[in-house]
C-alpha cells in the first residue's frame, strides 16, 4: 500500500479525515439546510412569486403574440439600438431562419427568460455596483463574492437553488441571475471610477451634492462601461440557458439539454445556432447603442 | 435646496463697501495617515524632511498667512511640488487643512458644516481647472450652465446668463458643440464662462492656462485681464510661470516646499527679491516689462524745468523708454492716473533699472 519512496503511510497520501466523520458532516449540512428551507417555503414562494408572475406574463406574451408583431418590435429594437440596416437586416434573415426551422416557439420563451434575467441583473448589479464605486471596503468585500460567483460551476450552486426554491423557471433564472450579474457588477464599479477625477472635482467644486454628482456626471461618464456590462449580462444569461434547462427552464436550452441526451445532433445544431443568433444580434445592437453613447464622452485635447 | 432659486444680480458696481478679500491663517497640511498626531511637533519647528523620513508623513503647506485682496488678482506662484495647488483647494474645502483658518466674509470656510460649505461654492466660489475639466456628455451651453445647474435655477432664466457669458469669451456659435470638437484654448474658454456664468465673487484659477500654447495662453491671459478690468473679482490664480504671475498678479505670493517665501506686488520681487531664491528665480526677467514708471519717479527739482513729455506712472518703463526715444527725450514727467505730477524719470535711471543689478549677478 505505501510504496511511495518507501516513505511512512502519512507522508504517502494525505491524512485526511476518516468516512465516517466526513459522511457525517455532509449529512449534518445537508439535512440543517434543508430543515431550515422547509421552515421558510412559504416565505421563499411569497418572494419569488412576483418573479414569476412577471416571467409566465412575458412569456405568454412572445409566444402568443402573432410572428410579425414580434419581428416587428425586435426589429425595431435592434434599429433604434444599432442604427444601421445591416444589422436590421441580419436580425431578420435570422429570425426567418429560425421561424422556418421551426424553432419560433422556443426562441420566443428563451427570449422571455434573458430579458426578465437582464432586467433582474441590471437591477441588482446597477445599485451594488455604485455602492461598490462609493466605498472601497464595500469593493474589498464584494470582490472575492464575485470571483467566486464567476468561477464556480453553475452545476455547484445549482444545487442549492433547487434545494431553496424547487424545480421551475424561477430556481433557472435565479441561477442565470447569478451567473450572469457580476460583468454589470464589476463594470458598473469600474466605469464610475474610471471617470476622470478632475470632473468629479470640478462637479464637487461648484457645489455637487452626492446625488447631483452621481446623476450628473458619475453616471453619464460611466454608461459606456455600463452598457458593457448589460451587453455582458446579455451573453451570459445566453450561455447560461441551456444550464438552466436542467431544473426545468424550457426554450431553446432543454432541447440543446434533450438533443445532448439522445444524441440528436442536428437538433443540437439547430437550437445551438438560434441560441448563437440571437446572441449576435443583441450584441450588435447594445455594442453599437454603446458605442453612439460614447462619441462625445471622451475628452480629448490637442 | 432652498439656498437660490432666483438669480442674484449681475456684477456691475466694484466699489460695494467694506468688500471681504479671503484671510488664511497659520494653515498647516500634513498628508499622512495620522496628520494629527504630528501638527504639534510640525508647528514647534520639525522640519519637513524629518517628518517625510521618520514618522512617514508629508509636509504639504507650513504656516501660510496670506491676505488675499477683495476685487484684485492674487497669484500665487511656486514650482511643481510646492504646494500651490494644495493651498487653492483649501479655500473652497476640496481639501480640509490639519490646522489654520480660511476666512472670508467673517466666516471660516474650514469650520463650515457639509451643507453650508456646498452652498458657499455654490454662491461665492467658482474654479477654473488645468485640464478643463469640462463635462464631456454636455455641449458648450450646457456646460456653461453647469453651476446654475447644480443651484436648480430654472433653464429660462439660467439660458441668458450662460450665452452672455459664452459671448465674452468669444464663443458664440458653438453653443451646441460638445468639448471634445473643440482646442485647447477654447475649452478653457468654455471653462472659464462656466466659472462666470456662476457669478460668485471669488474665482479660483488653478493653473488654468499652462495647458495651453503660449500664444493662446497670452490670449487668454489678456481676455482675463479684460475681463477682470470690469467685473473685478476677488481672482487667486495658480502657475508656475513667473513671466504669467508678472503679467496678471496685482500681488505675488511665492511657494516653496509648502512654505510662504514671498508676498508683494511684482515691482517688489523683481526689484526687491528676498532671498537667493527669488533673486534666482526673477534673474531672467525682462525688468523692463515689470517695472513701471512711478516707482523710479524722482521729486520735481524746485528750480527744474518740467519735462514735455508726460507719461503715465503705471506705465512700464520699457514703453517710457520707447516713447522718450520717439520724442528725443531723456527726461519725462510722471503722472497719476488723474494727470497729477508724480516726479521726473530719467533715461539714465531707466536704463540702469532695465539691467540685472550687480549684486545679484553672482
Amino acid at each position: 500500500m505505501a510504496t511511495c519512496w518507501g516513505l511512512p503511510d502519512a507522508l504517502c497520501s494525505f491524512p485526511s479525515l476518516d468516512a465516517k466523520s466526513l459522511r457525517m458532516m455532509r449529512k449534518g449540512i445537508d439535512d440543517g439546510f434543508r430543515e431550515i428551507v422547509r421552515a421558510h417555503s412559504e416565505t421563499i414562494d411569497a418572494a419569488t412569486a412576483p418573479l414569476q408572475i412577471f416571467l409566465n406574463w412575458l412569456e405568454n406574451l412572445f409566444t402568443h403574440a402573432p410572428w410579425p408583431a414580434m419581428m416587428i418590435v425586435i426589429l425595431a429594437i435592434v434599429w433604434a439600438g444599432a442604427r444601421s440596416w445591416r444589422t436590421v437586416i441580419g436580425a431578420a434573415l435570422a429570425m426567418v431562419l429560425i421561424g422556418v426551422f421551426g424553432l419560433w416557439t422556443d426562441t420566443m420563451t428563451t427570449l422571455a427568460m434573458v430579458t426578465v434575467a437582464t432586467i433582474v441583473a441590471i437591477l441588482i448589479g446597477l445599485p451594488v455596483g455604485i455602492a461598490m464605486a462609493r466605498s472601497d471596503r464595500i469593493q474589498r468585500f464584494l470582490t472575492p463574492l464575485l470571483d467566486v460567483m464567476q468561477t464556480l460551476p453553475s452545476f455547484v450552486y445549482l444545487i442549492p437553488v433547487v434545494v431553496i426554491f424547487g424545480i421551475g423557471k424561477v430556481p433557472g433564472l435565479i441561477a442565470v441571475v447569478i451567473y450572469a450579474v457580476p460583468p454589470m457588477i464589476r463594470l458598473t464599479n469600474l466605469g464610475i471610477r474610471m471617470v476622470d477625477p478632475e470632473v468629479t472635482e470640478a462637479a464637487d467644486a461648484f457645489g455637487a451634492a452626492p446625488r447631483q454628482k452621481l446623476f450628473g456626471v458619475q453616471l453619464p461618464l460611466a454608461l459606456p462601461a455600463i452598457m458593457t456590462g448589460v451587453n455582458q449580462t446579455i451573453m451570459m444569461s445566453l450561455a447560461m440557458v441551456v444550464v438552466a434547462s436542467m431544473v426545468g427552464v424550457g426554450g431553446l436550452g432543454k432541447n440543446v439539454l434533450q438533443a445532448i441526451t439522445n444524441q440528436y445532433f442536428t437538433t443540437g445544431f439547430l437550437n445551438g445556432f438560434a441560441l448563437v443568433a440571437i446572441a449576435i444580434i443583441f450584441d450588435r445592437t447594445s455594442q453599437a447603442f454603446g458605442k453612439r453613447l460614447q462619441k462625445h464622452r471622451e475628452a480629448r485635447h490637442d | 435646496m432652498t439656498d437660490t432659486t432666483t438669480l442674484p444680480p449681475q456684477p456691475t458696481d466694484a466699489d460695494q463697501p467694506a468688500r471681504s478679500g479671503i484671510e488664511i491663517r497659520n494653515l498647516y497640511k500634513i498628508f499622512g495617515p495620522h496628520p494629527e498626531r504630528w501638527i504639534k511637533h510640525v508647528q514647534e519647528g520639525m522640519t519637513k524632511e524629518e517628518l517625510n523620513d521618520r514618522h512617514d508623513h508629508v509636509l504639504g503647506l507650513r504656516d501660510i498667512s496670506l491676505d488675499l485682496a477683495p476685487g484684485e488678482i492674487s497669484v500665487i506662484m511656486g514650482l511643481s511640488g510646492s504646494g500651490k495647488s494644495t493651498l487653492i483647494r483649501h479655500i473652497n474645502g476640496l481639501i480640509a487643512p490639519t490646522a489654520g483658518q480660511i476666512l472670508y466674509e467673517g466666516r471660516d470656510v474650514v469650520a463650515m458644516s457639509t451643507s453650508d460649505l456646498r452652498t458657499f461654492r455654490r454662491t461665492k466660489t467658482a474654479m477654473v481647472f488645468q485640464k478643463f475639466a469640462l463635462l464631456p456628455h454636455r455641449t458648450v451651453l450646457e456646460n456653461t450652465l453647469y453651476g446654475l445647474d447644480i443651484r436648480h435655477i430654472p433653464r429660462d432664466q439660467a439660458e441668458p446668463v450662460a450665452r452672455k457669458w459664452i459671448d465674452r469669451v468669444g464663443l458664440s456659435g458653438f453653443e451646441a458643440n460638445y468639448p471634445s470638437q473643440l482646442s485647447g484654448g477654447m475649452q478653457q474658454r468654455v471653462g472659464l464662462a462656466r466659472a462666470l456664468a456662476n457669478d460668485a465673487d471669488i474665482l479660483l484659477m488653478d493653473e488654468a492656462f499652462s495647458a495651453l500654447d503660449p500664444l493662446i495662453r497670452m490670449d487668454m491671459q489678456k481676455v482675463l485681464l479684460e475681463l477682470q478690468e470690469e467685473l473685478r473679482k476677488t481672482i487667486v490664480f495658480i502657475t508656475h510661470d513667473l513671466d504669467e504671475a508678472l503679467r496678471l498678479g496685482d500681488s505675488i505670493a511665492i511657494l516653496r516646499d509648502g512654505a510662504l517665501e514671498q508676498t508683494g506686488t511684482g515691482q517688489d520681487i523683481v526689484l526687491r527679491p528676498a532671498n537667493d531664491y527669488i533673486a534666482e528665480f526673477v534673474r531672467e526677467v525682462n525688468r523692463g516689462k515689470v517695472i513701471r514708471a512711478e516707482r523710479l519717479a524722482r521729486p520735481l527739482a524746485p528750480d527744474e524745468p518740467p519735462p514735455r513729455l508726460r507719461v503715465e506712472g503705471r506705465r512700464v518703463i520699457e514703453l517710457v523708454a520707447r516713447d522718450m526715444a520717439q520724442m528725443g527725450e531723456t527726461h519725462a514727467l510722471v503722472t497719476d492716473r488723474k494727470g497729477t505730477e508724480i516726479g521726473v524719470i530719467e533715461a539714465s535711471t531707466i536704463l540702469s533699472a532695465m539691467v540685472t543689478p550687480a549684486e545679484s549677478l553672482t
